[in-house]
């Protein structure tokens, strides 16, 4: 007898804007199965997700190739409605709640059990009153489902955050016609405790016969609820395994991948050089990259690199060094303390910063390319200035000097130093960035994400940029990345931020398996 | 290729420019066709231009450190004024000691309101930096409120010069005249020539220019930049080890001050301090100058202040007689016209502000 599938995804493939995120992806999910899909962030998990619910990004971008068949039937879905009204479910990262309204409000929301008033009679039916006691015995039957012991009636917004996860989840199987239900991440917010209630509530889903598709990089879940798991990398499926004939490691080989083409580099030690930052229970409280509480070294002339999952805090670390999040922790460049929360501090400290936020943060897009590189050390240095007792004027001729030399030496492509920085290519601009931080003479660089938005070309270009900056002025260079390829071919050691937390520290040519399991939070093989 | 260069123009240029632009060469052709006194209105819009400038100057930091522009500048105006009458209250308590000429007054004016204006500036930039996001707003309230209150300070300030006092009552009057004191047109008739029939108000012109000069000056410098950067983009300011809130202050102050020197030079010329009332809706004028000359809420330069000066008060002068020559019937027609177009341009750049980037 053939197997009989709820979803089936046959041959999906996907291209935004001539790049294809998405390669011939085969899905097929049971009824009743837990379906664990992995991969690492920009692998082309949500993507897929978008596709399955007929979110207009995918429309609008000129649609996806390949077929979908829901119990069989082959579906064009357009719209995220249409995906409802197919029995189509989903549990999101970011809770999609009304706060002021109570939990069986939220859960019936759009879906009232409503009963005729005298005045539906005469106005028709949209003056219908609520039967509240219908639907408080809904949302409480799907909230026993759940073991979940809260009231019906209580405002969503006074809920703990795992709460909040569980009420999106009771709205979902509230749904009589649910097939299938799709969990984004749904532990990334949660405590141990409440993760493990999470996963229990899944089971119990599933064993009602709905199927259950589970995205996450959380490697030991997976292992735990799924029946299968597939694992998709760079817009590829890699592979479906059954959980009986896998286990964490290979999971974790499979998700990283051996993506880095040469190790170009032969392997250095700074082992006899000082530490020239050393990192002490940094906290760092910026939204959606927390850092709790990370301590690291660095020694003078190495690439030290950061690394993680999107949202696990590996943001945050130059963030708050530099001043820019509230930080607290003991930060100490040369032995002396840097006094935290004040980037004028942080660059008299001799810090300097390429920000990840390249066009918020990292440039002044009206302003022309000289003003861009040359406005921090007018103002922390008094570079670039004459000076007249109290007052200053820009020097026009030492600024226009400069930009020239920088434009040279970085081999930034522009119509000339007075070029209006938003007209000019991702990796120009970050070129221009790069030469910020060097007008101050940094001892200590830290970049984050160099590379994103940048195409394939240009990438490697600033790379080798950062690498010449090393070798030849002995500089520092401390680089956060998501893209663990780049982190490795050019860094000497790699810190993976997992949780706000350093989960360990590797060696660039170690396995995939231990970066993997880093990453998704497990302890690695040797301990670090 | 010659058409996408001119489409890059008109979008460069901005409609509402555009439209104020052949609306104001429209009453140019009209005024020439209408066979009207040419020379007479050259004279009273350069005199207006004078007269304005330095108020509309005042527009300028404010835009550029991110407080986008001053509608609460009567702060400033009302600092002004004060230094002005403290000025007039001198030069009768000390007479028989001292005389004074009108430029001494004139001067002492500008000096006296000066502490008055950065107090009030340093203290409306700390306000300003409270509310960020809807700093347009607090300050159209900042203006009023504050010339609701000084309307008391009018009445209660113990000034005892007769000339600006009340002849029955106590307080101040609604305008004092500058004739008697030799302040009146101190700046229009400096080095003042004519060119034909045409009087140009050198000393009037010059104080703009200067005033202009020094804050073309004052952009590049090291806090100049700091300001630019902060109003431009406050989170990469940050980064840059830039003082954001620093810099607001110092940008909203620096528009209060030139409020209130600006007022001094609109006063002179009109001949009369204006009190109470007077300068409630002095801001407007100054704003709509500015976006008309090409500024947005965000961004302005000097060319903006000068272009806007002779766009908006060159319609002024000339649609008054435009209009009266076709019919007396329309005698307020300038004035209509003013409004519509003073408004009507703050509405518009006001709904530009969340477009863009």
């Amino acid at each position: 007898m053939p197997e009989k599938y709820v979803l089936e995804m046959k041959d999906i493939s996907k291209e935004y804007y001539g790049t294809r995120v998405l390669k011939n992806i085969n899905l097929a999910v049971k009824a009743g199965e837990i379906h664990g899909l992995v991969g690492e962030n920009g692998a082309g998990k949500s993507t897929l997700m978008n596709i399955l619910f007929g979110m207009n990004v995918i429309h609008a971008t000129g649609g996806y190739e390949g077929s979908l068949f829901i119990e069989g039937e082959a579906v064009d879905i357009r719209t995220p409605q249409q995906a409802m009204e197919l029995g189509i479910g989903m549990v999101h990262q970011e809770f999609m709640l009304i706060p002021n309204f109570t939990l069986t409000e939220n859960i019936k929301l759009n879906r009232e059990i409503l009963k005729p008033n005298p005045v539906s009679k005469i106005f028709g039916k949209n003056m219908r009153s609520l039967n509240r006691k219908a639907m408080n015995a809904d949302a409480r039957k799907a909230l026993d489902m759940l073991n979940i012991s809260i009231e019906e009636y209580v405002k969503v917004s006074g809920l703990p955050v795992g709460y909040k996860q569980f009420a999106e989840i009771a709205r979902e199987i509230d749904k009589d016609d649910l097939k299938l239900l799709v969990f984004d991440e749904p532990t990334a917010v949660l405590t141990e405790t409440e993760a493990n209630l999470l996963l229990e509530a899944i089971k119990s889903i599933a064993d009602r016969g709905i199927a259950v598709l589970f995205i996450t990089h959380r490697l030991h879940e997976v292992m735990e609820i799924c029946d299968r798991i597939t694992v998709i990398r760079d817009g590829v499926l890699i592979k479906t395994k059954n959980r009986q004939e896998t286990n964490v490691y290979e999971l974790a080989e499979l998700m990283v991948g051996r993506k880095v083409e040469k190790m170009s580099r032969k392997k250095r030690s700074h082992a006899e050089r000082e530490i020239i930052l050393k990192v002490k229970d940094l906290f760092v409280d910026m939204p959606g990259e927390t850092v709790n509480g990370v301590s690291f070294e660095v020694r003078k002339g190495e690439i030290f690199g950061i690394g993680g999952l999107a949202g696990q805090g590996k943001i945050g670390i130059a963030n708050g060094i530099m001043g820019l999040y509230p930080a607290r922790g003991e930060v100490l460049i040369r032995g002396e303390k840097l006094p935290l929360n004040d980037p004028q501090k942080s660059i008299a400290h001799k810090l300097a910063y390429v920000s990840e936020d390249r066009r918020g943060v990292g440039l002044l897009l009206d302003e022309s390319l000289e003003m861009n590189i040359v406005i921090t050390a007018i103002q922390n240095q008094n570079k670039f200035l004459h000076r007249f007792g109290p007052f200053s004027l820009l020097n026009k001729k030492a600024v226009r000097k400069y930009a020239r030399q920088m434009i040279k030496d970085l081999d930034i492509r522009c119509t000339g130093p007075a070029q209006i920085v938003r007209r000019l290519s991702g990796g120009n601009q970050q070129k221009v960035c790069i030469a910020r931080a060097l007008s101050l003479n940094p001892e200590i660089l830290f970049v984050s994400e160099p590379t994103r938005g940048i195409d394939v070309g240009a990438k490697s270009l600033v790379l080798e940029t950062l690498l010449k900056l090393n070798e030849e002025l002995d500089m520092t260079i401390i680089m956060t990345s998501s893209e663990l390829a780049e982190l490795r071919s050019i860094c000497d050691r790699i810190a993976i931020i997992t949780g706000g937390r350093l989960a360990g520290i590797l060696q660039p040519d170690d396995s995939d398996v231990d970066f993997g399991l880093l990453m998704s939070g497990q302890k690695s093989r040797k301990g670090a | 290729m010659l058409r996408k260069a001119l489409a890059n123009f008109l979008r460069d240029f901005g409609p509402a420019r555009l439209i104020i632009f052949a609306f104001f060469l429209f009453l140019c052709i009209a005024a020439v066709l209408l066979r009207l006194d040419l020379a007479e209105l050259l004279t009273s819009s350069l005199v207006r231009i004078g007269m304005w400038g330095v108020l509309i100057l005042s527009m300028l930091p404010a835009i550029v450190a991110g407080i986008g522009p001053n509608f609460g500048v009567s702060l400033g105006i009302l600092c002004g004024l004060l230094g002005g009458l403290i000025s007039l209250e001198a030069a009768y308590r000390l007479e028989g000691t001292f005389t004074f000429s009108g430029g001494d007054l004139f001067f002492a004016a500008v000096l006296f309101s000066l502490p008055f204006a950065v107090l009030a500036g340093m203290g409306y930039g700390w306000l300003l930096n409270r509310v960020k996001g809807s700093e347009m707003m607090i300050a159209t309230y900042v203006g009023f409120s504050m010339v609701s209150i000084m309307k008391l300070a009018w009445l209660f300030l113990p000034f005892t010069n007769p000339e600006m006092a009340w002849p029955i009552g106590r307080g101040v009057r609604v305008q004092v005249s500058l004739a008697n004191r030799g302040i009146a047109h101190i700046l229009n008739n400096f080095l003042s020539f004519k060119i034909g029939e045409v009087v140009i108000p050198t000393g009037l012109l010059l104080f703009f220019a200067i005033c202009s000069f020094l804050m073309w000056l004052f952009m590049r410098s090291k806090t100049g930049i700091a300001m630019r950067a902060a109003g431009d983009n406050p989170r990469f300011a940050t980064a840059a080890g830039i003082n954001v809130n620093r810099s607001r202050i110092i940008g909203t102050t620096l528009s209060t001050v030139l409020g209130a020197v600006g007022i001094l030079v609109y006063a002179q010329s009109y001949g009369f301090i204006q009190l109470y009332e007077g300068p409630m809706f002095m801001p407007f004028v100054a704003v709509a100058a500015i976006l008309i000359g090409g500024a947005s809420v965000k961004k302005a330069t000097i060319a903006h202040v000068i272009i806007g000066a002779v766009l908006f008060l060159g319609i002024q002068v000339v649609a008054v007689p435009v209009a009266n020559a076709f019919t007396s019937d329309w005698a307020s027609m300038g004035e209509i016209s003013r409004k519509i177009i003073q408004n009507g341009v703050i509405l518009y750049a006001l709904t530009q502000t969340g477009s863009g980037e």
